[in-house]
Formats: C-alpha cells, sequence, structure tokens
C-alpha cells in the first residue's frame, strides 16, 4: 500500500521539487523558489490554452454525454431493432488506438482525398471546412466524441440495467408513460453514473493532448504548440528543454482539474442524500 | 502523416538537456569543449589494424554495404550497425543514450541542422586531435562549414542537399510555363497556371516547413542566425530574409501555393498526379521520387534554383555528418572509422552507388557522377544539376543552437502568415521576439 | 431481465436514428478495412470507402509480417508482454489497494482518498515527463522497465476497485469472516475476491486498452525499436515517410492498424459479459 502510493506519489513529488528550480543551457540549474508559479499565471501562452480546454469542456463533454445518454436510454427502452450489435458498434471506437483513430479521421476530414472533399464536390461548394481555424477545435471535439460516446454509453447503460424491476412495475401501475418513466425512474437511477462520467469527461478534457497533438501534423498552423495547458507542457518540456516551468504548469493544470472534479462530485453526491 | 515527427525531436531535446544537466554528475559524458587528447595518423591506423569492436548510428540506406567493405578493409574491426530508421527518431535515441550514459555510439550520424544542439552542451568530441582537420579540402565549403563550428571540428560531413528546382514538365508543357531562372519568373509562372488549371499549383508548402524555409532565407543572401561562444544574434529582417519574404508575400497573397501537409499521403499523390507542380529542395530528393512518387515516373525533371537576379546562388537543405559522441568508449577507434566512412574512395563510391549524394568534391566532380542519366527524370542527367548547385552555397550560415525549439514555434509564428495571408515579415518578427526570449531564459545573451 | 413486464413495441424511428449513430461509429473503421485492401498506389488514387484496384489485403499483411525483417511480430510480442506484466500488474495493484482502502480503517485515509483524486485529475501526459526524468537518472530509460513500471500505478483502476469493493462487499460479512477466526488473507481469497471478479475483470479490460493503446509513454521512454510496442511502431512507419531517405509505405500502416485493432476488439467482444456486469454491478454507482 505504501509503495502503491509512494510510486505514484513520487513523479507528482519530483514535479513539485522541478517547479521550484530553473535550469538553463547556459548557465546551469538554480533555486528559484515560486517564480515559475507567477510566470505561469501572467502567461498568455497558458490562459488562452486554458481557455481552449474550458471551451471544450462546456461545449463537448455535454453534447457526447447527451448524445450517450440518449443512447443508452434508446437502447435500454427496448424498442431497437438489433439492440446487441447497436451497443458493440458504439463501443468499438473506444477499443481503436488514439494514433490510428487520428490517422483515420485525418484522412476522413481531407479535403482532396477524403470524405469531406467528396461531400464538397457533391454539394458543389465548400461545406465543410475542418482544417480552418473555426472548425478545428469542432474536429478535434467530433473525435473525441466519436472515440467516447460509446464508452459513456456503456456506463450509463450498466447503470441502468441495475434499476430494479419493481420500480418499472410501480410506474407502470401508476400508469406512467415512458417519458414519466424516464424522468421519474431512470435518470434519478443514473445520477451516480452521470457524475462519474461527468468527472472523467471533465478530466479528460483538461488533458486534452493525443487529439490535437497528432492533427498538428496535418495542420500545423491552426493548431499551437501551446493548444491546450497540456501540449503546452509537453513542448515546453520536450522541445523547450524548460522541464521546470513545464513541471509547474502541470501542477497548476492538475489543482484545477482535482478543484473542478472534486466541485462536480460533491454536488453530485450530495444531492444523492 | 508523420506522427512521431515532433514527439521524437522533442523527446530528444529534452533528453539533451538532461545530458547537459547530468553531465556533471556522471562523469562520462562531459569534456566536450576542449579538444581531446587525439591521435596520430599513424596511431589510429596501427589501432585500426589491431582492430576492435565499434558501434556505429545512422540511418543511412547504404551502410550496410559501406560497413562489408570497411571490414574487408581492415579484417580485425567489427562495426555493429544500428539502423535507427530516421532522423527524428535517431536524435531521441541519441540523446536518451547520452542522457542515460549508456549505450552511446562510438559513431552517429547527425543531420547539420542538429550540430550545434549537441555541440553546444558539450556532448560532441573535438575530432582535430584525430587529424582529421586535414581533409577540409576534400569537401564542398558549405558542408565543411556546418562541422566547423567555433574553434572545433565536430564530424566529418557524409553528404549534402544544395537544392534545386523539380518540376513536372507534363505540366509545365500543357500550361504553357518556361522553367523560371529567377524567382519573379516563378511567380509569373505560377500566376498563370492558377489562370489556366485552378486545380493545379505551382507551389505548396503547409506552414511548417522551417528546414525549407531556413534554406530559402540562406539563398537569399539572409544570415539571420549568428552565434559567437554563447553570444547570439538573431535578425529575421536582415536584407537577405527581407528578400526572400517579399517573394514569399506574393505566393500567399494571391493563392499562389497549396498548403498540403508535407509528406503526407495527399502530399505524395499530389506530386504524383500533378496537384503539385514544382518544389524546390535538397539533392536527396530523386530517390524518394523513385520510391514514393511512382506515378510522376517519367514526368519529374529538375532545373537549378531560380535566383533573385540570375546570377547562381545557392544553399543547403537538408543533409547530415558523422559524428563521435562525446561519451563514445573508443575514440581512437571511432574517429579511424569516421575518417574512412567519408573520406575512403570506396566507402563514397558504395554510398553513391545506392543514391546517396555525396559531399565530397572530387565525387561530384566525377565524370561518372556527372554522366548518369536518370530513367525516372526522363533520362536527364540529372546530376550536372545538382552537383553544379553545391559550388554556389552561400558561405557563413549557420543555425541556432536551439534550432529544434525554434523550428517547433516556427508554425505558430510565421506559419500564421500563411493562413490568415498576412505579413511574412511580422511573422518572422514575432518568430525573432520568440527566439530572443527563450534564449535569454536559457542563459545566452541574445542579441536581436 | 430487469422490465420484462412488457414487450415494448419495435420503433423504425428509434432504429433509424440509432442505425445513423452506428454508422458515425463505425465508418471511419469501414474506411481503414477498406484501405487494407488496396495497394500503396490504389490507396492514393481512388476513393477511399470504396474497394478498387486489385484485391491485396493477404500481400499487405504479408508485408506487414516480413517487412524489415518482422519487426511487426517483434512489436506485437512486446505488446503482449507490456499488456500482461503492465496491465496484469496494474489489476492486482488496484485489487490490492481498492480492497484495503475501502476495507481497512487506518490513520490517513481521507489523506490517501484525496490523493487518489488528484492523481487520476493530475494530466498523464504531464507526469510522463518528470518519470522520464526520473527513470532516465536511474538508468531505466529504453528499457522493457520503462513502459512496465509507470503503467502498473493505475489511479483510475485503484479508484474504481475502491468504489466498487465499498459497494460490493457488505463489511458485515468480512466482519463475520474475522469473527470466525479466519485470517485476513484468507478472508479476502475465500470471500472477497469472488465478489470482486466483475470488478477485476473489467479493472484489467480497461488496463489492457490502456497499456494497448498507450501512445504518449513509450514514445518518450523507449529508442530502440525493437522494444516498441505497436502503436508506436505503427507511428514510426507513417513518420518514415518523411525528410531525407524517405520511405513511404502507408499501405502498411493501414493494415499494420487492423492487425492492431482486431485482438483488442475481439478480447472486448469475448470477454463482454464480465465486464459489463462488472460495469453495472456497482462500480459506477456512485
Amino acid at each position: 500500500m505504501v509503495a502503491f502510493a509512494f510510486a505514484f506519489l513520487a513523479p507528482v513529488l519530483y514535479s513539485l521539487y522541478l517547479s521550484l528550480f530553473r535550469n538553463q543551457l547556459m548557465g546551469g540549474n538554480q533555486f528559484v523558489g515560486l517564480a515559475n508559479y507567477s510566470a505561469a499565471f501572467t502567461d498568455p501562452k497558458f490562459w488562452d490554452g486554458t481557455g481552449r480546454v474550458l471551451l471544450f469542456l462546456v461545449v463537448q463533454v455535454p453534447i457526447m454525454l447527451a448524445v450517450a445518454l440518449a443512447a443508452a436510454l434508446v437502447i435500454d427502452s427496448g424498442r431497437l431493432f438489433g439492440k446487441r450489435f447497436t451497443r458493440i458498434a458504439l463501443f468499438v471506437p473506444y477499443a481503436v488506438p488514439g494514433v490510428v483513430a487520428v490517422l483515420m479521421w485525418g484522412f476522413l476530414y481531407g479535403d482532396r482525398i477524403g470524405l469531406v472533399g467528396w461531400i464538397n464536390e457533391a454539394a458543389g461548394s465548400q461545406v465543410l471546412t475542418p482544417f480552418s481555424r473555426e472548425w478545428m477545435l469542432v474536429a478535434i471535439g467530433n473525435i473525441v466524441t466519436w472515440e467516447f460516446v460509446g464508452y459513456n454509453m456503456l456506463i450509463l447503460y450498466s447503470a441502468l440495467r441495475t434499476v430494479p424491476g419493481e420500480l418499472y412495475e410501480a410506474a407502470a401501475i401508476d400508469g406512467a408513460g415512458q417519458w414519466r418513466v424516464i424522468r421519474a425512474v431512470k435518470l434519478p437511477a443514473l445520477r451516480g453514473a452521470l457524475v462519474i462520467a461527468t468527472i472523467f469527461s471533465i478530466i479528460g478534457s483538461f488533458q486534452l493532448f493525443n487529439e490535437p497533438n497528432i492533427l498538428k501534423v496535418l495542420a500545423p498552423t491552426l493548431i499551437s504548440s501551446s493548444y491546450t495547458p497540456n501540449m503546452y507542457a509537453y513542448n515546453l518540456s520536450f522541445l523547450g528543454q524548460q522541464v521546470n516551468y513545464a513541471a509547474t504548469v502541470a501542477i497548476i493544470m492538475g489543482v484545477l482539474t482535482a478543484a473542478i472534479a472534486y466541485v462536480v462530485q460533491l454536488r453530485g453526491t450530495r444531492r444523492d442524500s | 502523416m508523420s506522427i512521431t515527427r515532433n514527439g521524437r525531436i522533442a523527446a530528444g531535446a529534452m533528453a539533451a538537456v538532461l545530458a547537459g544537466s547530468l553531465a556533471a554528475c556522471s562523469g562520462g559524458g562531459g569534456g566536450g569543449g576542449e579538444p581531446d587528447e587525439g591521435a596520430t595518423a599513424e596511431e589510429i591506423e596501427a589501432a585500426l589494424e589491431e582492430g576492435g569492436i565499434i558501434d556505429y548510428w545512422t540511418w543511412t540506406p547504404q551502410a550496410e554495404k559501406q560497413i562489408e567493405a570497411f571490414e574487408k578493409a581492415y579484417p580485425n574491426m567489427t562495426v555493429n550497425l544500428t539502423d535507427t530508421q530516421g532522423a527524428e527518431e535517431h536524435n531521441t535515441g541519441l540523446q536518451n543514450a547520452i542522457a542515460a550514459d549508456k549505450g552511446i555510439p562510438d559513431v552517429a550520424q547527425l543531420e547539420y541542422q542538429s550540430v550545434p544542439q549537441f555541440q553546444l552542451p558539450g556532448q560532441l568530441t573535438d575530432v582535430t586531435g584525430y587529424g582529421l582537420g586535414e581533409l577540409e579540402d576534400l569537401y564542398t565549403p558549405s558542408t565543411w562549414g556546418s562541422v566547423a563550428l567555433g574553434d572545433g571540428l565536430w564530424g566529418l560531413p557524409q553528404d549534402s542537399g544544395p537544392m534545386a528546382l523539380f518540376y513536372n514538365a507534363e505540366v509545365f508543357e500543357e500550361n504553357d510555363l518556361v522553367v523560371p531562372k529567377t524567382w519573379d519568373e516563378y511567380v509569373e509562372q505560377a500566376r498563370k497556371l492558377k489562370k489556366s488549371d485552378p486545380d493545379k499549383v505551382l507551389f505548396n508548402d503547409d506552414g511548417n516547413g522551417p528546414g525549407t524555409v531556413t534554406s530559402m532565407i540562406w539563398q537569399a543572401g539572409g544570415k539571420p542566425f549568428q552565434v559567437e561562444g554563447d553570444t547570439v544574434t538573431i535578425d529575421l529582417a536582415d536584407e537577405g530574409t527581407t528578400r526572400w519574404a517579399e517573394t514569399y508575400q506574393q505566393l500567399i497573397d494571391e493563392e499562389l501555393m497549396s498548403d498540403i501537409t508535407g509528406w503526407s499521403d495527399e502530399w505524395y499523390q499530389a506530386l504524383g498526379d500533378g496537384t503539385i507542380a514544382s518544389m524546390v529542395v535538397g539533392a536527396w530528393m530523386p530517390g524518394i521520387f523513385e520510391d514514393g512518387v511512382p506515378d510522376g515516373d517519367g514526368a519529374w525533371r529538375i532545373a537549378p534554383m531560380p535566383t533573385y537576379d540570375g546570377t547562381p546562388v545557392n544553399a543547403e537543405n537538408g543533409g547530415s555528418a558523422d559524428v563521435i559522441p562525446a561519451g563514445a568508449d573508443d575514440k581512437v577507434l571511432a574517429a579511424g572509422f569516421l575518417k574512412w566512412l567519408n573520406s575512403d574512395p570506396e566507402s563514397i563510391r558504395v554510398f553513391m552507388e545506392t543514391g546517396g549524394f555525396p559531399a565530397t568534391v572530387a565525387e561530384l566532380g566525377s565524370e561518372e557522377f556527372l554522366g548518369y542519366e536518370s530513367e525516372y527524370f526522363g533520362g536527364q542527367k540529372i546530376n550536372e544539376v545538382l552537383a553544379a548547385g553545391a559550388d554556389d552555397v552561400v558561405e557563413g550560415w549557420s543555425y541556432l543552437p536551439w534550432q529544434s525549439y525554434a523550428n517547433s514555434i516556427f508554425s505558430d509564428t510565421v506559419g500564421q502568415a500563411y493562413l490568415d495571408r498576412t505579413s511574412l515579415l511580422d511573422g518572422l518578427s514575432e518568430w525573432q521576439a520568440e527566439n530572443v526570449r527563450y534564449g535569454e531564459e536559457q542563459g545566452f545573451t541574445v542579441d536581436g | 431481465m430487469a422490465h420484462s413486464f412488457s414487450r415494448p413495441r419495435k420503433s423504425v424511428v428509434l432504429t433509424l436514428l440509432m442505425a445513423g449513430l452506428v454508422v458515425y461509429s463505425l465508418a471511419p473503421l469501414w474506411w481503414l478495412l477498406v484501405s487494407s485492401t488496396k495497394t500503396q498506389e490504389a490507396l492514393a488514387d481512388s476513393f477511399g470507402l470504396w474497394p478498387a484496384g486489385p484485391f491485396a489485403l493477404f500481400d499487405n499483411i504479408a508485408a506487414v509480417l516480413t517487412y524489415q525483417d518482422g519487426v511487426f511480430v517483434r512489436w506485437f510480442g512486446n505488446t503482449v508482454v507490456y499488456v500482461v506484466a503492465g496491465a496484469g500488474g496494474a489489476t492486482l495493484l488496484a485489487t490490492l489497494g481498492g480492497y484495503g482502502l475501502a476495507k481497512y480503517r487506518f490513520r490517513g485515509r481521507s489523506a490517501v482518498f484525496a490523493t487518489v483524486i488528484g492523481a487520476v485529475a493530475v494530466p498523464g501526459a504531464a507526469l510522463a515527463v518528470p518519470t522520464f526524468l526520473m527513470f532516465s537518472q536511474l538508468g531505466l530509460t529504453n528499457t522493457m522497465w520503462s513502459v512496465i513500471l509507470p503503467t502498473l500505478v493505475s489511479p483510475f483502476g485503484l479508484y474504481l476497485m475502491w468504489v466498487f469493493a465499498t459497494e460490493a462487499i457488505p463489511t458485515e460479512l468480512l466482519e463475520a469472516a474475522r469473527v470466525d477466526g479466519a485470517g485476513e488473507w484468507r478472508t479476502f481469497f475465500t470471500i472477497s475476491l469472488r465478489l470482486l471478479a466483475p470488478g477485476i475483470v473489467t479493472v484489467a479490460l480497461f488496463a489492457i486498452v490502456a497499456t494497448w493503446n498507450n501512445y504518449f509513454l513509450p514514445l518518450i521512454m523507449l529508442s530502440d525499436r525493437n522494444l516498441f510496442p505497436l502503436a508506436i511502431g505503427l507511428a514510426s512507419w507513417n513518420a518514415d515517410a518523411t525528410g531525407v531517405g524517405a520511405t513511404p509505405v502507408f499501405h502498411l500502416v493501414i493494415t499494420g492498424s487492423v492487425l492492431t485493432i482486431l485482438p483488442i476488439v475481439a478480447a472486448f467482444l469475448l470477454l463482454q459479459r464480465y465486464w459489463q456486469s462488472g460495469l453495472s454491478a456497482g462500480g459506477v454507482k456512485g
């Protein structure tokens, strides 16, 4: 147990330690106290990336969870042909490695030989431009949604399966219609699972890294090296050799994420009791 | 889509810092900067005769055959080859090995633009003490200039990449274009092509080509980066850089170029079907055309780089050297192999036989080389054009000691000008400001 | 079945809506599958969502398996090692840890809880950097350990097991066992483990996916191609199309991707029953 705590605490502590120093190519390592933190708080690149993931958070997460919830309810309603197949098909993207996922979407987004190019040609104009300043974040959101909607659906669906049959019978006796059953029985039963799914989605949004980082190769001018805080930290340390500052950014993001996740959980559980 | 491209450069670069900071405690990694004790040519020769084992890291496709020849010349020598597949992965591996002070090769390939980055933190051996400085006359001045930095000599040139204009002759013919001699003519052809076939472009740049852009600034006579000890001067608004930017600005403003991601499958396809009708790139490109663009067989030709006033001027694009890391085990044997690899006629013959583009003056001027007729390029004697370019490379260019970081923020700054069709000079000055800030943070004295 | 009291009518509209969602989910995979049957040339020339050119799937598979002296097979083997050691170990540790946290009271428990939540929240990519630094100081980079050790630690798995153990194992049951004089280990193996089984399978499966698809960590830790897992290996083939000495092998990347996805999808399908009950039986009841 102690070893376990130590194993994931060590990197965190090491980051904390690193964040108090500054190492230069010329001039070596020195203790700088909280200077890295004060630098981060006034760093426009950092806040730019943070703003972007917040925007992503308030748009993509609700959409994804709403689709996942709707899908879970529909599948659970039993009014579907090919229920088993649907469930699996929606879930399969989760098992696809991020590298491969971006490879595939990169093709579909291509406006020359890709699906988007084909649609635009059929429509006779540039209706879809995923690789543009306006739509890039949406395009990333789409990939993330694609990857995780089935996963969230499954979590919610699994929670629905635990609703005791008596509740439905009681509702049926009361003459409750479909919508009423959903509102009075299913949604309350889903609250716990929704809180969990929300927390993990929030964390995922804050950690947004793989998709933009891999797509950056396809759209280098649209996705900057500080597009998300995580990419910023990564580029700072690996390309900019500013390991200490990167550790600082990582810690601030970690604290911020933990705080928000904690608030969501508190709210979720308080309403539960 | 080269997914790992940025990541690998990145990982490598970071390991470099580490290596720098760890060198002090690891002991083995330090020692760069001061010339090595060295050995005389006789001592090296004797050591090679006696034999031993060395490790060599490279992504040169010809390496295996070169080693065969080496081991034939020195039967007691064994060279362990690690094929690192590509420059980025190679750098990562090398940096990691240096950082861990474990498994450092005796000889390693290194791109010219990466040399300062390894050299500055003291990770390379100054090979002057091994008598390799005497080989200067064998190489073209520009490649020599890429390994002779400061007071030391940090390796030997392996190949070179003088630039040339590759163009699709079929597209040129169909659209009545002439092969441009000057950049003004080039822009003119680009306009003409856009008018006669809007689906095609003369030029492609995805806004993430710091390598191409720095080479083109180099060709325009710009010297934006100057390094003198730990003082770095950055001037991305000097005469040459401005000259390049003004020409390029026209291509951007008038939408005369496409932005297909370089090296993606779409890009290869666009080269094959004529969508991209020309490119300027280093002399190492023909082999890639043959392998990667089968559809372009017979259509492509090579012409000298367009210039600003019509007189031939050129720059290097890509190319690499071989170096001895500071932490190498057996530097005497390493120096012997390094020397043989990059100066022995047999080694260079093998290298060229399978498509390598040499850095040595003698080979670049040999009749056999110049007389080669490339089937892919419609029987053109391509080496005549490419080799001629090597003579015209502007001297005095240098890269930044943090070139990989600079390259990583290129698309954030200069690249934005491509995207928004705004001023390249503004983008360049932003790039400069970021680099100044970064250099100062890293403890350099930066003038810019 | 939870509510089999009345069999609802099947709805065509709902089915169509869901079919749209299914198409959305599968279309990219369809592209991948179609593309894997094409030659390199047909890949570039033809429309992606429809087969074209000679049917080259088997040639492609053979090429993938033999390219660069069969390095793909090696990557596959490496991935299996990482999955067995990394995901297996992670599951074991998460099970023991989650169980311990859920069922034993000790000082500082709430501090541990806060730490775990914090650890889940700290950006993984950011942690990778200090981890890399630590490892290179220890001389562990570019070894299999550098990939296996960090994957052993799964805050998410720990969290899931913790919640699951709290719900699935009634404390009274454990107390009864203790009263009966059963030792802690015996209690664990005879009673708890059985109750925890669905949770374990779930955690294991998610750990397997995470390890199988792990990209970032091995990317920075490994430089020796012989140690690569599949995801990195494929990306490196993809990157081979770049720069001096470029050798584009996009058809191999695509066919390799198909071969990479297949086992993981198969594992999910085969183990479906277990992990579904694992998820529903309390792991996410919150």
